[in-house]
């Protein structure tokens, strides 16, 4: 059978990072395996700017920013296979793929690193009620057609949900003639950045509805009417405050969803994130399988899905160097507050500071950020304001979860008095 | 006193400027220059896409090599619309210079083979 040290699941911005880091860590035999026809996953449809101001502190478009880690694969000379379609992953780690040239091909890894992104959530997700129509469809799709293909999918448009592709889209339809009539939000706040919500919508005067969704679509063939209705705190519609809008197309902006198709058929613990669990080299529990990107977490933004890359590439080639040895366990869980935290496991000492990131579960202020074991306080930072929306990244030192009473740190939400 | 949401990177800061343009709540340098061109001359980059010619169902990214003021967006894409261009195309390649005389190029932002 063939073999290869790492093969790298996806050519986007984290598997390029995890490539990098593991050809710079000393791995030369590395594939990376992508199923589009081009490097850059979906940063390709991202015209827009906002992206790199971690990594290179400038402001450049999705295209520009894949481009920089495109051309460091390139020049250093890292294998990759491109409109090739990974068919089976074994946790033997026995990766079959195929493409038009290659056909199918299967070979022994000695790591693999996971990174395929995220898909979004449909009609179905949400039990959208009304007629199945021609004219629904998610932000994300739009994007591509128009963005890559240089199609407008509609003419008036109705955009659910208020995640950061919606309000991009918003302003992007906006610009190339279409009318966006509002963006309806079932929450009772934006799941978007700030930013967005400021250059996409008031900038172009597009309402934002929050506590109400679509309470049916209605059309034949295609969507001809959206009917919006306000929602009480159990997601209940209320009667009576129905609004309708005339329009074409419904752009559905209501989530993404880690993609783990082939990862969860080989018996890795899965995380309420919908990701893999890992530990603090982005191992799964799957050895020498390791995640990053968004199929571990969603990420809402790219330069810390080129860091997690980065970390994943690192522990792969710790992997393959025989260094990964479990020195411990200890069992990462969220507490009051915290919608998940990544790691789930701390298990090695290799690096000197483990960084923990988190999700709030709803808008909050002035808090304390509490990591205990037992009844131990391990550290505590202070934040203002936290956000769904915004992942929080915390680093603590090695050293002050060396000597823990139990095996195990709880990340909690405290309200400052 | 007037407060918005700064748009110069994802941090989103909620910044306040008062009449005499001193600049509260801005975590960066950048955001105490956005707040003052905000209520003096507010300004957008613009990103779009322009038509491939040699190549089929193509279009290739575009920018702004500058923000623009705000109220000549509708224009500028008027004119990117006006424009094709032929792969191969280079990241920082020129498509239209000086757009309208604002002191912006058109840049294109992908490589196309």
């Amino acid at each position: 059978m063939l073999t290869r040290d790492l093969v790298i699941i996806g050519g986007g911005s984290a598997g390029m990072a995890a490539a990098i880091e593991a050809k710079k860590n000393g791995i030369d035999d590395i594939l990376i395996l992508e199923k589009d026809s081009v490097l850059g996953g979906i940063l390709n449809q991202c015209i827009h700017n906002g992206f790199g101001l971690t990594e290179f502190k400038e402001e450049l478009t999705g295209p520009e920013y894949l481009s920089r880690f495109a051309k460091q694969v390139e020049e250093l000379g890292i294998e990759y296979k491109l409109d090739s379609l990974v068919l089976n992953v074994t946790k033997d780690r026995i990766v079959t793929y195929s493409n038009a040239v290659d056909g199918v091909v299967t070979l022994q890894a000695k790591a693999i690193v996971f990174a395929t992104g995220c898909y979004e959530r449909g009609p179905g997700a949400i039990q959208l009620a009304g007629d199945r129509v021609a004219g629904i469809i998610t932000a994300g799709t739009a994007q591509k057609y128009l963005n890559i293909h240089g199609f407008l999918a509609g003419k008036r448009i109705v955009i659910l949900g208020s995640g950061d592709i919606g309000l991009i889209m918003a302003r992007r339809m906006t610009l190339e003639g279409a009318k966006v009539l509002c963006v309806s939000e079932i929450m009772p706040y934006s799941n978007g950045l700030n930013r967005n919500i400021a250059q996409c919508l008031n900038d172009y005067n597009i309402p934002l509805y929050l506590s109400r969704s679509v309470l049916r679509v209605e059309g034949k063939g295609r969507v001809e009417k959206v009917v919006l209705a306000a929602v009480d705190e159990k997601m209940k519609f209320i009667p009576g405050t129905e609004m309708e809008f005339e329009c074409d197309t419904l752009l559905l902006s209501v989530g993404l969803i880690p993609y783990v198709g082939l990862l969860s058929d080989i018996g890795t613990e899965m995380s309420s994130t919908r990701g893999a669990k890992v530990n603090d080299q982005l191992e799964t529990t799957v050895p020498g399988v390791f995640a990053c990107g968004n199929c571990l977490h969603v990420h809402d933004v790219v330069d810390f899905v080129t860091d997690e890359g980065r970390d994943a590439g690192r522990g792969a080639a710790n992997y393959i160097k025989g260094l990964l040895k479990q020195t411990k366990k200890i069992k990462v869980n969220p507490g009051d507050g915290v919608g998940y935290v990544i790691p789930q496991y701390i298990e090695t000492d290799l690096n000197n500071d483990i960084t923990f990131k988190f999700r709030v579960r709803k808008p909050i202020q002035n808090v304390f950020v509490n990591f205990k074991s037992g009844d131990v306080l391990v550290h505590k930072v202070v934040k203002p304001v936290l956000i769904p929306s915004e992942m929080v990244m915390i680093k603590i030192n090695k050293d002050k979860l060396a000597n823990l009473p139990v095996d195990e740190i709880t990340v909690s939400l405290e309200e400052r008095k | 006193m007037k407060e918005f949401t700064c748009i110069v990177c994802p941090r989103g800061c909620r910044l306040k400027i008062d009449d005499q343009l001193n600049v509260t709540g801005n975590s960066c340098p950048r955001g105490a220059q956005y707040a003052k061109d905000e209520v003096t001359n507010p300004k957008r980059m613009i990103t779009s896409i322009m038509r491939v010619k040699n190549r089929e169902n193509c279009v290739v990214s575009v920018k702004t090599s500058n923000s623009i003021p705000k109220g000549k967006i509708f224009e500028v894409m008027e004119e990117i619309n006006k424009v094709s261009v032929n792969a191969p195309t280079h990241i920082g390649d020129i498509a239209i210079k000086n757009v309208l005389g604002l002191d912006a190029d058109i840049v294109i932002t992908k490589n196309v083979k």
